[in-house]
This record gives C-alpha cells, sequence and structure tokens, in this order.
C-alpha cells in the first residue's frame, strides 16, 4: 500500500481528504506502530485519500508544555503551525489523544485552526456511514472486553462515547471497569510522566490500573492511546497474563476484523 | 432590663458584621494579590454554572449518598436562617416572635417547617461526624489533615448540632411558656417537633423557663454571629464561595492548557525578527515571572479557589499519584496555597505592604517530589464540586521549576534535547520518521 505525503501530493497540485497526524509514539515506538499501519490499512480499504507529512512533521510539544517547558513547546507549534498552514492542511486525523488535545484546544490560539478527529470517532463515522463493516462480527467473537478511556480523550475533551460504540459493532461483550467515562483513571503516562522514572510510591500507576482491567474478567483491554497502551501492557505482563490477555488500541481491532 | 437587652443586642450584631465586612475585606486584597486574568465572557453560561453546581450541588450527586446528606443540611442551615430574620427584629425592637401576630396559622407552620429542618439537619450532621471520626472514611482521615484541619471539621459539625439543638430548645420552652399562660409569650399553634417535647419541662416553673428559653434564644444568636465570623479562619468558607467559584469556573475543554502569550511573542520575535517591537529604551520593567513561584504569581482565580476549598478530599481520592503512594495530593496544594496566601495576607497587615519573608509557595510549602508526580489527568479537576482547578497550580509551578530554576529531572532534560534535536522524544533520526511505512 503506497503511502503519500504532503510533499508528493502538493507536488502533483493535489488535495488528500484528510491529513493523518502519525505523532511520535506512532512513527517510531515498535508498538505504537502495529496502530499506525492498522488505521492505515483501514484509510486504505475504505478509500479515503490521506497523507502523512513525513519527515517534516514535528513533536506537537505535548510532554514539553505538560512538564513546564513552554518555551519548547512554542517552538514546536510554531513550526508545525507553519508547516501546516504552508499546506493548507484543513483537516486532520491522529491516533493519539494527546496530539489531539493540542491540535483541538492549544494550537488555534496560535494561528493554528484545523477540524480535528481522534481516529475513534473517524472510525465510528466510517462505521456508522456504513464504509467498515466488521466480518462475521469481528475477530473477536464472544470475548469480553473492557474499555479504558484516555485522559485527553474522555476527561480533557468528553469524547467517551464514540470508541464504545466502535466496540459495540463487535460481537462481544463490553465490560467496563469500576473507574470508567469521568471517573477513569489515569495509565501514569501523562503530563510527560513516559519520559521519566515514577515518583517514589507504593505501586505504579499502571499497575494499578491493569489490575482494574483485569478485575472485569475481560480478555481484550481496548485503548485508545499508544501511550495507554504501552503503560497497560507492562501492567499485564506484571501480573504475567500477557499470554491470556491482550492490549489492543481499537484501530488494530478494526483492522484484524475488515 | 428589656432596653438593656435591646441594647447588647444592637452592639452585638454590629460587631459581628464589623469584623466580617473588615475580614472578608481582608480576603478580597488577598484574592487580588494574584495576577489578573480576564474572565468576563460567556456571562449567561457563568450564571447557569452558578445555579446547577453551587446552589443545585450538581457535581456533589457522583456520590449520592454524601450529596443528599449535604443538600439537606445546606438546605436546612440556609432555610432557617430566615428566622434569623426574625429574631433581629425581636432583637432589636425588644418584641417576642413579631411575626406571630401577622401571620396568624401560617407562622406555627413555617416554623414547624423549620423544625423539621433543624432535625434533618441535626441527623445528617451526626452522620457526618460517624462518617469521619468513627467510620474514618479514607479521604477524611488522611495526614494532610492532621491538626487545625481536623479540628476545624469536627468545630464545624459541633457549633451546627448546638445551634440547631438550642433553636429546639428555645422553642419547646416557648410552648411551655405558653402553656402556662405567661406575659409576653404570644400564644401560637404547637410546632410540629418541639410540640412533641414540651413533656421534658413540666413541672418547671416560669421563671425557670424563661430562664432557660433567654438563655437558648441569646445562646442561639451569639452563636450565630461567632460562626459567622468564624466563616473566614474555616474550610466553611466554601458555603459563600462556592457561588463565585463555581460562576468564574473554567468554560474551555478541560484538556485545554493556559497558553503563554509572553513566551508565544518570544519565539515569534525569535523567528521573525521584523515582527519584534522595537527594543524599550531607557529602564524597561523587569519581565514577569515565568510560572508562578508564590501566591502573587498565581492569577486571582486560583486564589479563590484556594479560599473555596472545603477539604472534602475527592480530588486526592481520584488522584492516580495518591492512590499509588506518591506525595501529591492536590487537596494538599489547595491547602497550601491558602495557608501561603493567610500568611502574605498577616505579612501586609503587619508590615503595610509585602515584605520579603524568604519563603515562597514553591519549596516552603510544595515540593518538586508533589509536583513531578502529577500525570496532568485531569481527575481532580472532574471531581471538585465546586470547580477548583488544582491542575492549573500545579501547571504553573511546573512552569517555574523548568524555566526560571531549570530544574527537571535528567529524563526530561533528554526529552528535552531530544525533542529540539530530533524533532520527537526519544532519540530516533527525524528522517527515520516516517520508516514505518515499510516496515
Amino acid at each position: 500500500m503506497p503511502i503519500k505525503n504532503m510533499a508528493e501530493y502538493a507536488a502533483n497540485g493535489e488535495m488528500p481528504e484528510v491529513l493523518f497526524w502519525v505523532g511520535c509514539a506512532g512513527s517510531f515506538d515498535q508498538r505504537a506502530q502495529r496502530i499506525t499501519r492498522a488505521f492505515t490499512q483501514i484509510l486504505d480499504k475504505v478509500g479515503v485519500k490521506f497523507a502523512i507529512l513525513g519527515k517534516e512533521e514535528m513533536c506537537t510539544g505535548d510532554p514539553a508544555r505538560r512538564s513546564g517547558n513552554e518555551f519548547l513547546f512554542q517552538m514546536m507549534a510554531y513550526n508545525n503551525i507553519n508547516t501546516l498552514n504552508a499546506y493548507g492542511i484543513k483537516k486532520v486525523v491522529t491516533i493519539c489523544p494527546h496530539c489531539f488535545n493540542i491540535f483541538k484546544n492549544e494550537y488555534p490560539k496560535l494561528g493554528g485552526t484545523y477540524e480535528v478527529m481522534h481516529h475513534t470517532t473517524f472510525l465510528q463515522q466510517l462505521i456508522n456511514d456504513g464504509k467498515v463493516v466488521l466480518k462475521d462480527g469481528g475477530a473477536f467473537k464472544g470475548k469480553k472486553i473492557t474499555y479504558h478511556d484516555s485522559c485527553y480523550l474522555g476527561r480533557g475533551n468528553g469524547i467517551y462515547e464514540a470508541p464504545r460504540e466502535v466496540l459495540q459493532a463487535f460481537d462481544t461483550e463490553l465490560v467496563e471497569m469500576k473507574r470508567c467515562r469521568s471517573n477513569g483513571m489515569c495509565c501514569g503516562a501523562g503530563g510527560a510522566q513516559m519520559f521519566k522514572e515514577e515518583e517514589a510510591g507504593t505501586t505504579r500507576v499502571n499497575f494499578n490500573r491493569a489490575e482494574q482491567a483485569l478485575e472485569t474478567g475481560a480478555t481484550i483491554i481496548a485503548a485508545n492511546c499508544p501511550f495507554c497502551t504501552t503503560m497497560l501492557m507492562d501492567g499485564v505482563k506484571n501480573k504475567e497474563k500477557e499470554d491470556s490477555v491482550q492490549v489492543l488500541d481499537i484501530a488494530e481491532m478494526v483492522a484484524m476484523s475488515i | 432590663m428589656q432596653i438593656a437587652q435591646q441594647i447588647l443586642f444592637i452592639a452585638l450584631a454590629i460587631a459581628a458584621v464589623y469584623f466580617f465586612v473588615k475580614k472578608v475585606k481582608e480576603m478580597r486584597r488577598n484574592i487580588l494579590l494574584g495576577r489578573d486574568e480576564d474572565i468576563s465572557d460567556n456571562k449567561n453560561q457563568r450564571w447557569k454554572n452558578m445555579v446547577l453546581l453551587a446552589l443545585g450541588q450538581k457535581k456533589m450527586f457522583k456520590k449520592p449518598i454524601p450529596a443528599l446528606l449535604h443538600l439537606v443540611v445546606y438546605a436546612g442551615f440556609i432555610i432557617i436562617n430566615v428566622e434569623i430574620l426574625e429574631i433581629s427584629i425581636d432583637g432589636v425592637t425588644g418584641a417576642h416572635r413579631i411575626f406571630a401576630p401577622m401571620l396568624g396559622g401560617l407562622y406555627a407552620f413555617l416554623i414547624g417547617f423549620f423544625e423539621v429542618l433543624a432535625a434533618l439537619v441535626l441527623l445528617g450532621v451526626v452522620v457526618f461526624f460517624i462518617r469521619r471520626n468513627i467510620l474514618k472514611v479514607g479521604r477524611l482521615n488522611m495526614a494532610e489533615l492532621n491538626g487545625w484541619p481536623r479540628n476545624d471539621a469536627n468545630i464545624i459539625l459541633i457549633v451546627e448540632v448546638v445551634l440547631m439543638s438550642l433553636f429546639l430548645i428555645m422553642n419547646t420552652a416557648d410552648l411551655s411558656l405558653q402553656q402556662l399562660g405567661a406575659e409576653h409569650y404570644t400564644k401560637t399553634d404547637s410546632f410540629w417537633i418541639s410540640g412533641n417535647l414540651t413533656g421534658m419541662f413540666s413541672g418547671m416553673s416560669v421563671g425557670t423557663l424563661i430562664g432557660i428559653e433567654r438563655t437558648s434564644w441569646w445562646l442561639h444568636i451569639i452563636g450565630v454571629f461567632l460562626f459567622l465570623n468564624y466563616l473566614p479562619y474555616s474550610k466553611h468558607l466554601h458555603i459563600l464561595l462556592a457561588f463565585p467559584n463555581a460562576y468564574y469556573s473554567k468554560l474551555v475543554p478541560q484538556g485545554e492548557a493556559k497558553n503563554m502569550k509572553e513566551i508565544q511573542n518570544e519565539v515569534l520575535y525569535m523567528m521573525e525578527p521584523d515582527k519584534a517591537p522595537p527594543a524599550p529604551t531607557g529602564d524597561a520593567p523587569a519581565p514577569p515571572r515565568f510560572g508562578a513561584k508564590d501566591v502573587m504569581d498565581l492569577s486571582w482565580k486560583n486564589l479563590l479557589d484556594a479560599y473555596s476549598c472545603t477539604e472534602c478530599g475527592r480530588c486526592t481520592d481520584a488522584c492516580p499519584a495518591n492512590m499509588t503512594g506518591k506525595k501529591l495530593s492536590p487537596r494538599k496544594i489547595m491547602m497550601d496555597t491558602r495557608d501561603r496566601m493567610e500568611e502574605v495576607g498577616k505579612n501586609i497587615n503587619a508590615n503595610k505592604e509585602y515584605v520579603d519573608d524568604g519563603k515562597s509557595l514553591l519549596h516552603g510549602y510544595i515540593t518538586t517530589e508533589e509536583l513531578r508526580a502529577c500525570t496532568t489527568c485531569q481527575a481532580c479537576v472532574e471531581a471538585c464540586p465546586v470547580m477548583i482547578d488544582p491542575l492549573d497550580i500545579i501547571m504553573q509551578l511546573r512552569r517555574n521549576l523548568i524555566m526560571e530554576e531549570s530544574s527537571a529531572p535528567g529524563e526530561w532534560n533528554m526529552m528535552f534535547g531530544n525533542i529540539e534535536n530530533n524533532m520527537a522524544p526519544w532519540k530516533f533520526s527525524p528522517d527515520d520518521r516516517d520508516a514505518w511505512v515499510n516496515g
């Protein structure tokens, strides 16, 4: 499947329907790359004309801003917005809720206003429009699934239902954790924690959250964020359940079922 | 004798209001120590928030049992205070139950209704006391509450029990006096609750009963005056400040961090020097501090938040860092902010203006370890029934740590370096950003 970047589109004087903002995790992290590929497979299969920025994409600056380095955030924002505006980008879809939050809430104040969608909302629309049809009720027939709300999609932006609607399209049982939706618990990666050792405590946030997910008895833990996916996988491994319980991004689940 | 009582009442009322207003002005001054922040938009939405969140206590209902008890205590306490109007008029004019003859049967109904509320308040407060001190509900028994905060909570509960009991005793003695036909005690219909309690005063003389009735009346109103002046020193201040705090609360999505315009401009002028304004000549004012080191660097809304906090601990209860044993507690962030603000206020009272005391909110009250434990998950913001935003304070203190003190864990410094040089937080070559395409 050929994936074109914006420079190639622009060279042919073409515009894609949507720019797929991959994000740093989706670009470089081996686990997250599988989410990226899964999502592009779906876009390709459905025939959505999309582009990536390729080498021109840069970190949105989220971990810099959340850790307190506003200067570095503003530099990244300046460069990204310049690139996007130069191409005349109108619509962006991303697989990372942190990038999504930055695009939706923080770049507009800096001169970067785009219609932005998180990939779970994008997938929900494709399913609702009948463009994505899950074969045979999906690849997880009869399995129990639990869904982990990421902070920046859920509490941060109030998106609780779209990912659940996608999961309901599967022929499976969706069970909620005690802490879900607006009471959902963080995976431990946000606020730039992903990039440092946790402060001293009695346990790790991701261990605690993964235990909550395992308590539901689900064999699939569905996530919407590459960082949550990594954190929860580590948490599942800590309980030595990695052979019986899978942590999957919703895009991977859909890609496995079409 | 009667006139002496009237003079005493007026003197007490004036003193109570005077000292309260004085303290309110002081609190206002303290709040305005904070940075200016324009929060004048969307007035309709703000009024709506105030009605739903402060008056309607909408967010409390995430925990239905305490919410219901709290609503009863709150509604009871507020509605019963209507009775203060009559007490005040009686106190000033020397009348006794001045509304009784005017309202006729309705009067006994109203007082009866207040009595039912008083009984419900008593019940609610007793349950609260049990939850806090016997059942030891987790969030109400954390170490940060040791000392004054714990005493403060119990003082509030005890004062409410005393005030409500005095109200019921006063009415019971009054009804007993009416039954004995005592002079000055206007005949009313029986009251719903105290009407059933007169048995406990049977056989007492008119003189004794007047003693009980007057003592209760005086202790009740003195209690109310004292409680009013206790509020500014207590977590109970939330009964007033929940309203403005809900009004001024954040309306944008919780995930949105505040922009720093000054740094945005700095980057712009660096990248496009032609857009920079001419360098100021002469003595330029000192640039503002980046982020917040002390309460004066926070916004006035952060400081209003601190005064509005009733230390219920819903934020800390929901905090993933706190749940996993880290030092961070969003409630402590708010309590520290208030304590430091009060300290600065006292400093100003003593010295006419703030004289540097060598202390600050950052380090003096809140440690880097607490700040570095935050995942910015906004669970604390979501949990607060009165729309306090501890995360906004945490973010500003973090900005100060990084941009003024260059204080970051080594891994974060590496992450910053990677973002700057490789455009990603990890040490990968930017040329490999699209390598996944071929993978």
